[in-house]
């Protein structure tokens, strides 16, 4: 789509966004290139087609879709831009895959700051270039005031997974050991805190992190003793346990005292009445891996920036009613559950 | 955590567990009830039941707001905000409590009432403040603990002249509450379930302080020990009742001296006896009409009384009859012995208010406490 002749800038320091940058007129034509593309600057949106066409390497490609609807937009660690590519690279990752290309689709809300939306974007192109992945495709719509929040992002992400890896949630198997890559709860308690009725001051940002660097050492390590990976975001590690304790068909035993939790997540969460099993995390896998290839898996994860603090937290074992049980710090046990209804609202 | 952790400590813990192990008679059963969610809620938490003897037995009380209100209210609630004028606030957990017919006000919010979740007073006044042209009401719910942030919140409405707000008031009382269970002629004369010792609560005694349960010890003859809502508190609160139980004393002692005294908060108490008087009766799910057991604004605040204001009046509905909250919230029948727990009453789909908010006692079991049960009911 040519934009020549079209003079007038946009206004990135005081303009907003109007329903005539949704119209398929020149305005919005120049929102995306003097926006979008400046952002995210690659040779397959330089060719403004209505698609993106990229050659196909041999083996399994794996493909994701996820939807961003994160209040506030900006939030300590992050936007929901940079959530957004994170966000379905992992996605991509957690099958073992290399992400190679991601699409956006921009739904937006009259009267959005032109200023917020480029911050916006342009964190979401730091976030791919630095992750070595390319937005090629993307989608703006423009809705009227009080339809969305702000702006909401889809992501859809491609990739290739190499020779020899079907990683999937119905291959945990008893015996194998449950590893975390970090501490829990920081991206959902940094979000929290800055939400309008709940607002409190606090040292912890988000964790949001584009994992497939770590996932590349820890294929490396345990190759096909990784059965499983999958990062657990919404509902946090009691949900991503739950699912793969059903997809599976067993049970997880969890040592609570081996859980990494922050002192100032586990502190608010005490405040706030959660847990933060519960909590979102954006930038944190967990890995279902055979006990014999467990230990190396671990050690390469501890070698890697985003899993210095990786930890050992249980196993699976048997178990028809398919619990996921916990070894209280205290000395006692109990079930760890889906959490049911909303812990607070929209966190990614 | 600083302040938490040590209140958590295992090895206390098990030193604690050991005392109550070689004190217990192994002649005969203790049953005490803890009267609060929070404080059924740690011993869930933290698993304490697997620390205690297996004749040691812990019954879940009403000490949860949510689960006593009944579903009157909720529907009264709703009717409110059917008025295109209103402006709900409410705390997060009612916002799922069932009403007579399974509806709640997350389903009116749905359906396009506006209802906000607060999480505190002040946000209904900062509501007020912004709106002056709403009527923005507060769904104010709960013990002792939490009616003098009420009686702020009215105060500081009548300092700013704010004509929109009022109070939709569900305030009630912990001794009339545990009064009413030891009243119970199931209780008293049929020997239902006997409880040896109350665990007291922690949060409404630093407002009301040691001295109102001190009647009840005496006129029932039942050990009361308030504690604090850590777990270690828990456990010691379990050892001294034990120990009372044992020399068959039956008094009001304080495990949690560091926040409650025997007279409370003088100046909270007096906040709240300014602004609220007694109900005659009020609605308690799971135990019906008790007398003397609910507040409401005294008629000089009538203008910030959403029942005066907008003349809705107190529904009467009869709760679902195969639900057992009655007798849970008594102590006399556990959560898995109902007919509906776990089946079609969970806490996505819950119909008693015991599985409504995570204090409630059933779904305290459902979230933690399932496979202690399941192995229960394998040995029964």
């Amino acid at each position: 789509m040519s934009v020549k002749g079209y003079q007038r800038k946009l206004d990135l320091e005081n303009g907003r966004v109007d329903l005539s940058h949704g119209s398929g007129g020149r305005a919005m034509a120049q929102l995306i290139s003097g926006l979008f593309h400046q952002a995210f600057g690659n040779e397959w949106l330089a060719r403004c087609n209505d698609q993106s066409a990229f050659d196909v390497a041999a083996g399994r490609m794996v493909m994701t879709t996820d939807g961003y609807v994160v209040s506030p937009l900006f939030f300590p660690g992050g936007n929901i831009g940079s959530l957004a590519v994170h966000g379905t690279i992992n996605d991509v990752a957690m099958s073992g895959a290399r992400p190679l290309y991601l699409s956006a689709s921009f739904i937006i809300e009259e009267g959005l700051p032109f200023s917020d939306l480029k911050a916006i974007a342009d964190s979401m192109g730091a976030a791919a270039r630095s992750a070595g992945v390319y937005i090629i495709a993307g989608d703006t719509k423009v809705v009227e005031r009080g339809k969305a929040d702000g702006l909401f992002i889809s992501t859809t992400g491609i990739g290739i997974v190499a020779d020899g890896l079907d990683l999937s949630a119905d291959k945990a198997m008893v015996g194998d050991r449950v590893l975390v890559s970090g501490s829990l709860g920081d991206h959902g308690v940094a979000v929290m805190s800055k939400r309008e009725n709940v607002a409190f001051q606090t040292e912890v940002v988000s964790d949001s992190a584009a994992l497939h660097k770590l996932v590349a050492v820890m294929v490396a390590a345990g190759g096909s003793g990784i059965r499983v990976m999958r990062d657990p975001t919404r509902g946090g590690l009691a949900a991503t346990l739950n699912e793969i304790a059903h997809q599976s068909e067993l049970g997880f035993r969890l040592q609570e005292a081996s859980i990494p939790v922050k002192p100032a997540v586990a502190a608010t969460c005490e405040l706030l009445g959660l847990d933060p099993i519960h909590v979102a995390n954006e930038g944190k896998l967990v890995a279902i891996v055979a006990p014999d290839f467990a230990d190396a898996v671990l050690a390469a994860m501890k070698a890697h920036p985003l899993g210095s603090d990786a930890a050992d937290i249980g196993e699976a074992v048997a178990d028809n009613r398919k619990f996921v049980q916990m070894a209280t710090s205290f000395g006692g046990r109990r079930i760890v559950d889906w959490l049911w209804g909303e812990q607070l609202p929209r966190i990614c | 955590m600083k302040y938490a952790d040590e209140f958590r400590d295992k090895a206390i813990a098990q030193g604690i567990a050991h005392a109550i192990g070689a004190e217990v008679s192994s002649q005969r059963a203790y049953r005490f009830m803890e009267f609060c969610g929070g404080h059924t809620h740690a011993i869930s938490r933290y698993g304490l039941e697997d620390l205690l003897p297996a004749n040691v037995r812990m019954i879940h009380g009403p000490g949860c707001p949510v689960c006593v209100l009944p579903a009157s209210r909720i529907d009264m609630a709703i009717r409110l905000v059917d008025r295109p004028e209103v402006t709900l606030c409410v705390y997060g957990d009612l916002m799922r409590a069932p009403g007579s017919q399974g509806q709640s006000l997350l389903r009116a919010k749905a359906l396009g009432a506006d209802i906000r979740m607060v999480y505190s007073t002040l946000d209904a006044i900062r509501l007020a403040e912004q709106a002056p042209s709403r009527e923005v009401v507060f769904f104010a719910i709960g013990f002792e603990t939490t009616t003098p942030p009420t009686a702020v919140m009215i105060r500081i409405a009548e300092k700013k002249r704010l004509k929109g707000l009022s109070v939709f008031c569900n305030h009630v009382l912990t001794p009339s509450a545990m009064h009413s269970i030891l009243e119970n002629p199931k209780i008293r004369d049929t020997g239902g379930v006997p409880i040896d010792g109350f665990i007291g609560p922690a949060h409404v005694s630093t407002i009301i302080g040691t001295q109102p349960y001190e009647p009840l010890a005496e006129q029932f003859g039942k050990p009361i020990v308030i504690a604090g809502f850590e777990p270690l508190d828990v456990m010691q609160a379990i050892l001294m009742l034990v120990r009372q139980v044992n020399e068959d004393r039956y008094q009001v002692e304080n495990q949690y001296s560091r926040a409650v005294t025997r007279e409370g908060n003088r100046r909270a108490k007096d906040e709240v006896s300014q602004i609220f008087e007694l109900r005659e009766q009020f609605e308690w799910r799971g135990l019906g009409l008790v007398p003397n057991s609910g507040m409401k604004l005294k008629p000089a605040y009538a203008q910030f009384d959403a029942e005066a204001r907008f003349a809705i009046h107190d529904l009467r509905v009869a709760d679902n009859p195969a639900c057992e909250c009655c007798a849970i919230l008594r102590g006399a029948k556990r959560p898995v012995e109902c007919k509906l727990f776990g089946t079609v009453c969970t806490p996505e789909t819950p119909i008693g208010s015991c599985m409504v908010s995570s204090e409630g006692a059933c779904a305290a079991y459902w979230t933690y406490g399932r496979v202690r049960d399941e192995q229960l009911r394998r040995t029964s």
